[in-house]
């Protein structure tokens, strides 16, 4: 029974648009999906001990580059999308490498990274003249209502069934990942790098590829994130305070097993929501003061997040 | 041409006043990574709350500026032991990233602990330090005296580490983390002290950092990430890389804000850091053995 | 196979391998033996690629591999042990094997991999069930699954790195009977460092001996067991062990 579990959960949630299509709740559904898939994205490499707290740097790249490629030269974000995950995986290579190559890891890995997530903030900002800065910016409407062309649905029904597609593809990519010869090559070099090269394994090539990965995934996320929202601002989608904001939920949710970042994602998102709905505007930044407290509380006492430690019972039971 | 000189000669030396802010804050960081072997990235949030604290007390209560700056300083001083408390000490024993990721859920609280009890509004002292008027440039009083103050308390934490005992001991075990059993130092008390020290470089940032810019709760985004850069640059837990990488990087932000906007003076320091990851991948002060 | 030229590796102002120079013939035993912090790791360690020398040239099979990185060294045919074994915890006991036979071997194929590793545990004598973990593995095995990882990498030269230490008389004898049977069966050069001397004198055909980083002595076990300036350096604390394995290596 527990073999078809997936599958019937799978087709319970492509068909829910079908039956259920209150927009409130449907709009909390696609942003958890998107994120989630983000999530996921990053515990790809997060889950070898490859902390990057960058990855705010990636999303922001991802959704920028798809949002001014539409405004200012009319690619569609069928192009600029792909284009889009390739300059964060660009942007991956030349911060990785030298990291990798000169074996900048653990603390060290993370402030550079966590640097990085800061630079693409400030990048966004001071090109205000093109990107609206601190403002936001908003990729143009195309025509009026839907176009495929232009990835613009006003239905949320096609949104839901692209996230989710997206999400479930981005759970695949961590199934893959996790059956791989990479994960053999990748929990050695966590443990110990000279070890694992002198097994054959070429450290620096294979963090490479873990990371422009997790980079590219990250950068389709942001650009998914821009083209549902159609409203960026430097903010939500780039900056150390989106790369914290994954770690906290994957480390919330459960960072070695492949649906934690999703339950992570669900439990931030709608406690952001319960905040928001109850509180209004005086809610600002009490979301962010309760995932503070939460993520010191989980890493003390729960570092294997809520999913994590649940299946460990079971195991163990 | 001549102007333009000029222009950058104020620059190259509004330069090395930054840096030398940047150093006091790299010193406080590279001494709690060099003892307890854990990073802050709440650092620059500390030093946030400093700047909120000197707000409150002088603009607010109307309190000395001498007396406000002290009481700042050790509140922030109290802030950082009990970091170390309630965060770090639990985590000693796990795997360092966690302390790293659980400093990074502190950053998230105070960030938006700051926004709820004091919302997003820049605030400011409203002090205005005369403008100094040497041939021809202009260097503000604010920056000159944060120099002055930052390089103060670096010699006196100099002097605390060379002339005390507790000094001696947290030098020692910043270069050899092993030594620790042996010395039969409370490895504790050491640690209680150090992030202490760290927090009170933090409140004495604050201080010079709240002459100079407005306050809101993100204001530690504008320098936490530039201080870790320093830090990494100048090899964590070097002292002396860490001094000497501040004023770098505060020439390269100088220079780069001159010709364009103070952003990309951040941006030219990161793409800096990475070309010198290639040219000097051990830190810019270790030695080539 | 293997020939080492001038070779030298400075550490600041310590020389930790000063100028030696030697062969290794294809399909024999060459023992290395020498005092702590006689240079003997180091050589292994720049051979395997990962240090790379001050000065003199490593080549093998005439090729020159001086400097080169771990990883291609390895699918060139050197594979190695460490003296500490090292196994990676967070793979179970086959996974670590696996993981050397793919990417010790160039990343051919899974299949391969995973028939590379399973010959080489059978091979040393430990478990190939997929289930069996790292974890409470003893000294013995442990250095056994370091012999398999670097067998799953199809080694044409084997460096072996203090194999025996921390094994008792019995374990010992088996493991110096498998270095034997790896090269003769498998076809497998084997250069063995080690410090218990009695039993590597009996398996090996040659020997070379450091001290201080330098070259001493090089040859027969017999003679070189017998040389005065090796029963110098092994005076006091070795010096029996010296001899009676000078007499070990007679009979």
């Amino acid at each position: 029974m527990t073999r078809y579990l997936p599958w019937l959960g799978g087709l319970a949630l492509i068909g829910l648009p079908f039956v259920y299509t209150a927009p409130y709740p449907m709009h909390i559904l696609i942003i958890i999906l998107i994120w989630s898939f983000a999530y996921t994205s990053w515990s790809v490499m997060g889950r070898f001990g490859l902390v990057s707290l960058g990855h705010g740097g990636f999303m922001g790249i991802g959704a920028y580059a798809t949002a001014l490629a539409w405004n200012y030269w009319h690619i569609s974000p069928w192009i600029g999308a792909p284009m889009a995950l390739l300059a964060g995986a660009l942007l991956a290579v030349v911060v990785a490498y030298p990291c990798f190559r000169f074996r900048i890891i653990g603390h060290y890995f993370a402030l550079v990274t966590l640097a990085l997530s800061g630079i693409v903030l400030q990048v966004i900002t001071a090109t205000r003249d093109y990107t609206g800065g601190s403002l936001g910016y908003t990729p143009e409407r195309y025509q009026s209502g839907s176009s495929f062309y232009a990835l613009q649905f006003t239905g949320k029904t096609t949104w839901y069934l692209i996230a989710l597609g997206v999400w479930a593809a981005g759970l695949y990519v961590w199934h893959r990942v996790d059956r791989s010869m990479l994960r053999y090559a990748l929990e050695a070099i966590s443990e110990d790098e000279d070890g694992a090269a002198a097994a054959g394994v070429h450290v620096t090539l294979e963090k490479l590829k873990i990371t422009v990965l997790s980079a590219a995934m990250t950068a389709l996320a942001g650009a998914l994130y821009c083209q549902y929202q159609m409203f960026i601002s430097p903010d939500t989608v780039s900056g150390i305070a989106v790369s914290l904001q994954m770690v906290f939920a994957v480390v919330v949710g459960g960072i070695y097993v492949p649906l934690g970042p999703t339950v992570g994602a669900v439990i931030t998102i709608l406690l952001a929501e319960v905040l928001r709905v109850s509180f209004g505007t005086r809610a600002v930044g009490w979301d962010n003061l309760v995932y503070g407290i939460l993520l010191v509380i989980f890493i003390i006492f729960l570092p294997k997040g809520i999913l994590g430690s649940l299946l460990a019972l079971r195991r163990a039971s | 041409m001549a102007i333009f000189d000029i222009f950058l000669l104020e620059a190259l030396l509004n330069g090395v006043l930054l840096g030398g802010v940047l150093a006091l804050l790299s010193l406080g960081l590279n001494l709690i990574f060099g003892v307890i072997d854990v990073v802050w990235i709440c650092y620059a949030e500390l030093i946030m709350l400093g700047m909120y604290g000197m707000y409150f007390l002088y603009t607010v209560y109307h309190a000395p500026i001498v007396a406000a700056a002290a009481v700042c300083i050790v509140a922030v001083a109290i802030l950082g032991v009990l970091l170390h408390v309630l965060v770090i000490a639990p985590l000693l024993g796990a795997a360092p990233i966690n302390q790293l990721l659980a400093t990074g859920g502190v950053l998230f609280f105070l960030q938006s602990a700051a926004t709820v009890l004091f919302g997003v509004e820049f605030k400011n002292l409203g002090l205005r330090l005369p403008v100094l008027k040497a041939a021809g440039m202009f260097i503000s009083y604010s920056r000159l005296l944060a120099f002055v103050a930052a390089l103060v308390g670096m010699v006196l934490v100099y002097l605390f580490m060379t002339r005390t005992y507790t000094g001696t001991a947290i030098r020692a075990i910043a270069q050899d983390r092993q030594i620790i059993p042996l010395m039969g130092v409370n490895s504790r008390r050491i640690y209680l002290v150090t992030s202490a020290l760290g927090g009170g470089l933090a409140g004495l940032a604050a201080c010079l950092l709240v002459l100079q810019y407005d306050v809101h709760p993100f204001v530690g985004l504008s320098f936490g990430p530039i201080t870790f850069l320093i830090c990494v640059l100048g090899s964590l837990g070097n002292f002396v890389g860490g001094f000497v990488a501040a004023f770098v990087f505060a020439e390269i932000i100088a220079l780069g804000g001159l010709y364009l906007d103070l952003e990309w003076g951040y941006v030219f320091a990161f793409a800096f850091f990475i070309v010198m990851m290639f040219v000097r991948p051990e830190g810019l002060m270790a030695r080539r053995s | 196979m293997l020939k080492i030229a001038g070779l030298t590796k400075r550490f600041g102002g310590f020389t930790a391998v000063s100028n030696v120079s030697f062969e290794v013939e294809k399909g024999e035993i060459l023992g290395l033996i020498g005092p702590n912090g006689s240079g003997k790791s180091t050589i292994f360690n720049m051979v395997s690629g990962t240090l790379a020398p001050n000065s003199g040239s490593i080549q093998f099979d005439g090729r020159e591999i001086a400097g080169q990185p771990p990883h291609r060294i390895i699918n060139l045919g050197i594979g190695r042990t460490f003296q500490i074994p090292r196994p990676f915890r967070r793979l179970s006991l086959v996974e670590n094997v696996v993981l050397a036979g793919f990417y010790g071997q160039g990343r051919r194929s899974r299949r391969e991999a995973f028939e590379a590793a399973e010959r080489a545990l059978g091979l040393v004598g430990l478990p190939t069930d997929r289930g069996a973990t790292v974890e409470g593995l003893g000294a013995a095995a442990l250095k056994k699954l370091e012999l398999a990882k670097a067998l799953a990498t199809a080694p044409k030269l084997l460096l072996a790195d203090e194999s025996l230490s921390g094994l008792d008389e019995h374990e010992m004898d088996q493991a110096a009977d498998l270095l034997r049977r790896i090269c003769r069966d498998l076809d497998v050069t084997i250069v063995w460092v080690e410090h218990i001397m009695g039993v590597l004198m009996r398996v090996v055909d040659r020997v070379m001996v450091l001290d201080h980083g330098e070259k001493i002595a090089e040859g027969q076990p017999a003679a070189v067991a017998s040389d005065p300036r090796v029963i110098e350096v092994y005076l006091g604390t070795q010096a029996a062990a010296v001899r009676a394995a000078a007499g070990a290596a007679r009979a």
